[in-house]
């Protein structure tokens, strides 16, 4: 066995953690169970599915697909809003940053509008944009957005004053100074900012998904793991809420792996400390 | 004690590169608010090729001159000049930043996000003086001179501060500057660390003869390194005291116990004290 996989499997921590999780499932199966063995109802837990039924669910959905197509829906607006929300983000947050003239303009509009959540745009959404699939995107594209450019401005703002005086006693000239010291300077917000941003997206896209996936899923308009859940809520198949709500919690876990991945990997920098 | 002519012991500078003059500058910061002068009418010479070491309590507006200097800061009135030219002064209160006045700073500021070797060559890279091999064979021949083979490809969170600054003087000295302006670069280094350094700084003055205005608040520091030790009082600023330092060059470490050594800190040994009571007195806190 590799030595890395061992020690990871030897410490306590692994070890601490499976207990825990252990110890979680067999309490939840008993309080959920807890009317057919111990003749009453455990208060809140009693009326949740058992661990035990929703795995029985979760193993026939893993055949349908359905529910994959569910996954696949709903990781394509995550991503397509993510992506939107980086190209037009990092650009503008670095311009807040160095031009005062588009920070006064810009940002007082823009703080007006940061704290609105991106629900509260879905009824807008709709009206504005053509088709659903762009006003869920829209309101995607929203949540990640705003932290985005809060996270590129703050960290913009807190580069050293020192790197930009070295700079421009070695002969830097101002595009210089962008290219060899802003940008990758701003590289850790960045990816703090995309991280965060990433969670919002999740949230968002979940959320938008049961507000405004009407449409059935073969349309191709509609679905994704939010819809999911809430029309497993309508049909009344609340192992499937579980599964629903655990897929998306694996979903995002995926994708924030992912992200932290790329962080490290564009900051060589940071590995040592 | 004061002493006019002093037998040159510097190794030989070329004549006339890297002579400061500072005249009558005065620096008040916020001066619609709270106008707090910092520098009163300082005038001061500094020779080309000498180090010049800069000694006074915290926050007394050593920086500030420094920091007029290289440009970063404006002055209000008064002028600076580098071998006759003028870098601010009347109708140019701020000097332009440039490779002939280079900077090393307290903490060090080597760029995090790029290796030794990438740093050592920002400035010729840069400037496009060099292309990016040439600078790149250059900086490893003065990173070698140094004694600092070997980190080329550390980034500067892998290395210990001493390295770091001695990376930094180098990446300094590869764009050939009149004049390297120190702000007290070893201020944040414990004192064993600081031995070496001092002697490591003089060996690369013994290839590199730039003009050195060395900003410290150690006094022993001072005399160890310095042809000339300038002594400021608390803010405003002012030269207090001129001392010659005629111990001669190429020194090492044990100059520190020869007596002439004893004798410059006692002559300007009460001079300083007297500042630092004066600055702790005014609670001045450091720049």
């Amino acid at each position: 066995m590799p030595i890395r996989l061992k020690k990871a499997l030897l410490t306590p921590g692994l070890w601490r953690g499976l207990a825990a999780v252990a110890a979680f499932l067999v309490l939840w199966e008993l309080g959920s169970k807890s009317k057919q063995w111990f003749g009453f109802q455990t208060p809140w837990v009693g009326a949740v599915p058992a661990p035990t039924d929703v795995v029985k669910v979760w193993i026939a959905l893993l055949g349908d697909k359905g529910y994959w197509q569910s996954w696949y829906l709903s990781s394509m607006r995550v991503f397509g809003g993510f992506v939107a929300a980086m190209i037009v983000g990092i650009p503008f947050g670095l311009l807040l940053a160095i031009s005062s003239t588009t920070y006064g303009v810009c940002f007082p509009t823009f703080e007006v509008l940061r704290p609105i959540p991106p629900l509260a745009w879905v009824p807008a959404s709709i009206i504005f944009w053509p088709t659903q699939e762009l006003s869920i995107g829209f309101v995607t594209f929203l949540g990640a957005f705003f932290t985005i450019v809060i996270n590129v401005l703050g960290g913009a703002k807190a580069i050293d004053v020192r790197y930009f005086q070295a700079a421009r006693s070695m002969g830097a000239s101002s595009w210089d100074v962008f290219r060899r010291i802003i940008l990758p300077a701003v590289i850790p917000s960045i990816a703090v900012g995309s991280t965060v941003g990433m969670g919002i997206t999740w949230n968002v896209v979940v959320a938008a998904e049961m507000i405004s996936g009407g449409g059935s899923q073969s349309a191709g308009a509609g679905g994704g793991l939010g819809f999911f859940i809430w029309n497993s809520y309508v049909g009344g198949s609340y192992d499937q809420i579980v599964v629903g709500m655990i897929s998306i919690g694996i979903a995002g876990y995926i994708s924030s792996a992912i992200l932290r991945k790329l962080g490290e990997l564009s900051t060589p920098w940071l590995r040592s400390r | 004690m004061m002493r006019e002519h002093v037998p040159d012991s510097r190794p030989s500078a070329p004549v006339g590169k890297g002579a400061i003059h500072i005249e009558q500058v005065v620096k008040v910061y916020d001066p619609d608010g709270a106008a707090v002068l910092a520098v009163d009418h300082c005038s001061l010479d500094i020779r080309p090729g000498e180090i010049c070491m800069i000694v006074g309590p915290s926050g007394c507006g050593k920086t500030t001159l420094l920091n007029a200097i290289a440009g970063f800061h404006s002055v209000n009135s008064g002028s600076i000049r580098l071998d006759g030219e003028m870098l601010c002064g009347p109708g140019k209160p701020k000097a332009a930043p440039g490779p002939d006045r280079i900077v090393v700073f307290q903490n060090g500021a080597l760029f995090p996000w790029k290796t030794v070797l990438e740093n050592v060559a920002f400035g010729p890279v840069m400037q496009g003086k060099l292309g990016r091999k040439q600078a790149y064979e250059k900086a490893r021949q003065m990173m070698a001179d140094a004694g600092l083979s070997g980190t080329e490809h550390n980034y500067p969170g892998e290395l210990s501060s001493g390295v770091r600054r001695r990376v930094e003087i180098v990446r300094a000295l590869m764009n050939d500057p009149k004049v390297l302006l120190l702000d007290e670069p070893y201020r944040a280094l414990d004192s064993l660390t600081k031995s070496v350094m001092h002697e490591a700084l003089l060996e690369i003055y013994y290839k590199n003869p730039v003009t050195i205005f060395f900003i410290t608040h150690d006094l022993e520091e001072a005399i160890f390194l310095g042809h000339r030790v300038v002594i400021m009082t608390t803010r405003p600023c002012k030269p207090k005291k001129i001392l010659d330092v005629d111990i001669p060059h190429p020194r090492d470490y044990g100059v520190l116990t020869a007596p002439r050594f004893r004798e410059l800190m006692d002559e300007t040994i009460e001079a300083v004290h007297e500042e630092a009571i004066k600055a702790f007195a005014a609670g001045e806190k450091e720049g």
